[in-house]
């Protein structure tokens, strides 16, 4: 199954440096690679190893993801916002799975 | 032969009972043999410590004390910093003792971050401790743990 469109909830605008809360979830199996099928088979691993979500080239948080994170990876972080600029979102699996996402935020003037 | 499904196929309680028996069963047995151990799970995270005290404090774990659903227990972490370029959390790990494997994920921050602070989901496979380790970018180590059960029967396959 291949992974879908990542909902990703940021606001829209922020004040210069403010620190935003992110929530992000994207929809995979996440499939650990050793349940078994009725018939004995072993079901394929097929998980998401790595998140990251980096501002303009900079690094914000990197995840490495193991067997114990649910399906449907649900992670919720923060963020500060140093400029207007855009949050690019980045989850990378196995079997060279890749979803990535951008979101631009802008400054609000008024303090 | 008649075909009528709706009662037809409806199983017997008898039947029924037996499938949980032998579901039960199974669970037990790939249980004892695929679950990690806290010793396990002690060394990988003297690992992540790499030689500094574990210390106490500073981490703060909210963590339900029961759950009835092991796939997706929600787990949120906050560690206590400033978060500016001379002081700030570098990772964040997450340790199940009792699942397969007992490292659930390495979180890296950066200042960007803001606020060293998140909230994700686990597979909780029994009822366990739940051990986050906070390494600072001085190299100094905080270690907190919780505690999960998990209602029978619902735990997740991690």
């Amino acid at each position: 199954m291949k992974p879908q469109v990542p909902r990703i909830d940021i606001p829209e605008s922020a004040k210069l440096g403010e620190t935003i809360l992110i929530r992000t979830k994207i929809r995979h199996v996440m499939e650990t690679g050793w349940r078994k099928t009725s018939e004995g088979k072993t079901i394929e691993r097929n998980r998401l190893t790595k998140f990251t979500c980096s501002f303009e080239g900079q690094h914000v948080i990197t995840a490495d993801l193991g067997s114990g994170i649910s399906e449907d990876p649900y992670f919720a972080f923060y963020a500060k916002v140093p400029r207007a600029g855009s949050f690019t979102f980045r989850w990378e699996g196995d079997n060279g799975q890749l979803v990535t996402d951008t979101v631009a935020i802008k400054i609000t003037q008024n303090s | 032969m008649k075909f009528d499904t709706l009662t037809e196929r409806r199983l017997s309680r008898r039947q029924v009972l037996g499938l949980g028996g032998a579901a039960l069963v199974m669970s037990n047995l790939l249980t004892s043999q695929l679950l990690a151990s806290p010793k396990e799970a002690r060394a990988k995270l003297a690992e992540f410590a790499n030689g500094a005290f574990q210390n106490k404090g500073k981490v703060t774990i909210l963590l339900p004390s029961l759950t009835q659903d092991g796939k997706r227990t929600r787990i949120q972490v906050g560690v206590q910093s400033p978060m500016t370029d001379e002081d700030y959390v570098k990772s964040v790990h997450i340790l199940a003792e009792r699942n397969t494997e007992p490292v659930v994920a390495s979180y890296h921050f950066t200042p960007m971050s803001g606020r060293c602070e998140f909230v994700t989901r686990l597979r909780v496979a029994k009822s366990q401790t739940i051990i986050v380790g906070a390494e600072m970018n001085d190299g100094s180590f905080y270690v907190a743990k919780a505690r999960c059960n998990v209602a029978r029967g619902a735990g997740g396959c991690g």
